[in-house]
């Protein structure tokens, strides 16, 4: 960079305010909800439970936002990549079921580990098969995205049957991470945890990779104007690809967490938490990570704190939330212009 | 006319049941100024989508460097060494001024010397380096769109309506920063409605009218020639200045 360019002075500079308004809802819903409870320990669980909730929501819907927001492709078969990671914990957990049994955080640590690798690889896999044989041919038209994904995601649950059966199945948590942390009448479960310190793991890499790399550059000017992008040299078709690859590898990673946590396997399982994934990137702003990073904590605290204050109205606090951010903000909490 | 570094011939575009081009055959002079001119509708920025491979001609031939582009992809187009400023600009208005420019310069870090010229030819750019690109006013998004293709040398510039709803002061700017890059060499294709803006930057005009080319030759031949004008663009210099 030129010393004239360098030299700038940021004091002299017109500052952009930043939009930290969003960023409270999170903090602001848990400290508003407190008082709402009889007892901390009931905030606290709670509390926890939903972020850990949250964070799972977060690695289920982070890659769908990403590839609606660089592609413009509604993909309705995004459950699948995380049925699809859930049960490629399958692969790890039969031939090391010993790891998951004993007492050893290391190697219980290992074994998720490599349940997370797997199921990675896998649904990147598929992914690529996916794009190149389903989503490939309807760019551009919702329409048939939705028929073709929602096509493609009855035949690779089918797939899915024939592999594994239709029966549900169950999985267990590796030994040390089951039970809670107890710090006097508050309870918190150990998986929920980790589920906490992988959410934020990958939103700080997602982040990192986004506002700091030429391919992350490349994505946020992709998801603006994709054909200014190929103006200026770059083949938006291989970003394409490879989006759509890791969306479909952050769902399998989402889908192993989501199975350890209900415990029990079921080809549908992707598709149940999709309406929850879908509200989350309409709330974050189509193509926002951080969009959807915040809508995903704030569904998730909803949810666990409504179920427990007001039951009968569980159904439909997610939907009530949504409404009321979009007549806040129409194009979602961090509205993405694209051209 | 000296070497052209650009030939379109007998080209056609349709787009969707639109016969939009007829058969537009012109060439780009290496190191001039060329202007691109005609009415509304006439197929102007037709023509420099087409160049990209934005929109695909349906028959004819553009070569580009003694290379056929006519079926290439937008982005081996622009990599062969043709930038574009499209009338939209396409700022990413979500990255910052430095980003715009950084993701411009395909094959590494930006010259500094070269940073230097483009910040001196549009200074106000140097203000909001490390602004969100959306903050900037309509001319000054306009700059970075030109600063953006100028971040690393190319062989042709197309340019598309550059001072398209800027104020008078705005396009004085724009005339003096065409004028430098003229007398740095470049070639550049520059579609315009502006006539005073025309007459002063042109070495050639290519006046397009219903999708055919109805007049190419000198500026100076069209500036001198108000009836000229009259008929192809429905315009006197007069009205223009």
């Amino acid at each position: 960079m030129s010393s004239s360019v360098a030299d700038t002075k940021p004091g002299d500079l017109p500052r952009t305010p930043r939009d930290w308004v969003p960023l409270l809802l999170v903090p602001a819903l848990m400290v508003l909800a407190a008082p709402l409870f009889g007892n901390v320990s009931s905030w606290v669980t709670l509390t926890t439970a939903g972020l850990a909730m949250g964070m799972m929501i977060f690695l289920m819907a982070s890659g769908l936002t990403l590839v609606f927001g660089l592609m413009d492709v509604i993909n309705f078969g995004h459950g699948v990549f995380i049925s699809l990671g859930a049960y490629a914990t399958l692969l790890v957990l039969g031939p090391l079921a010993a790891w998951g049994e004993a007492d050893s955080l290391v190697l219980n640590l290992s074994l998720l580990g490599l349940c997370i690798l797997a199921a990675m690889a896998v649904t990147a896999a598929v992914g690529m098969l996916f794009e190149r044989v389903i989503v490939r041919p309807v760019y551009g038209s919702h329409l048939k995205q939705i028929l073709v994904t929602v096509g493609g995601l009855i035949v690779a649950e089918q797939f899915i049957h024939a592999i594994w059966g239709a029966s549900p199945i169950t999985v267990a948590l590796p030994q040390t991470l089951r039970g809670a942390f107890v710090f006097g009448d508050v309870a918190i479960e150990r998986y929920r945890v980790i589920a906490v310190v992988i959410g934020l793991a990958v939103f700080g890499l997602m982040h990192l990779v986004l506002n700091r790399t030429r391919i992350g550059l490349l994505i946020r000017a992709g998801v603006e104007n994709a054909e200014m992008v190929e103006s200026l040299g770059y083949r938006i078709r291989r970003l394409f690809v490879s989006v759509f690859v890791a969306g479909s590898a952050l769902a399998g990673l989402g889908g192993v967490m989501w199975a350890f946590y209900r415990q029990t396997l079921t080809a549908g399982m992707g598709m149940d938490v999709m309406v929850l994934v879908f509200i989350v990137i309409i709330i974050g702003g189509l193509g926002s990570i951080g969009g959807c990073f915040v809508g995903s904590l704030l569904i998730a605290l909803t949810a666990n704190y409504v179920g427990f204050l007001a039951p009968k109205l569980a159904l439909v606090s997610n939907i009530l939330v949504m409404a009321l951010v979009l007549i806040w903000r129409p194009q979602g909490l961090f509205p993405v212009n694209r051209q | 006319m000296a070497e052209a570094i650009l030939t379109l011939e007998g080209v056609h575009t349709h787009i969707g049941p639109y016969h939009i081009l007829q058969g537009v055959s012109f060439g780009i002079a290496r190191g001039e100024l060329t202007m691109l001119l005609g009415r509304n509708g006439a197929g102007k920025t037709t023509t420099l989508r087409t160049i990209m491979g934005l929109w695909q001609a349906s028959s004819g031939r553009i070569t580009f460097d003694g290379r056929e582009i006519t079926a290439s992809a937008t982005p081996d187009i622009a990599r062969s060494g043709i930038a574009y400023v499209p009338e939209s600009m396409g700022i990413f208005t979500g990255l910052t001024v430095r980003e715009n420019i950084v993701l411009a310069a395909r094959s590494g870090p930006v010259d500094p010397a070269r940073l230097d010229w483009i910040l001196g030819l549009f200074p106000a750019l140097r203000r909001f380096w490390d602004l969100p690109a959306g903050n900037l006013s309509g001319g000054q998004k306009q700059m970075l769109a030109i600063a953006r293709a100028i971040a690393e040398p190319r062989r042709l510039l197309l340019v598309d309506e550059p001072t398209k709803g800027l104020a008078p002061v705005m396009i004085r700017s724009m005339i003096e920063a065409f004028q430098a890059l003229k007398a740095a060499g470049e070639t550049i294709l520059l579609v315009e409605q502006n006539f005073h803006a025309a007459s002063v930057l042109g070495d050639r005009a290519v006046v397009i009218d219903d999708g055919r080319v109805a007049h190419q030759g000198p500026m100076s031949e069209l500036v001198a020639d108000t009836d000229l004008q009259q008929r192809l663009l429905g315009l006197s210099m007069d009205t223009h200045q």
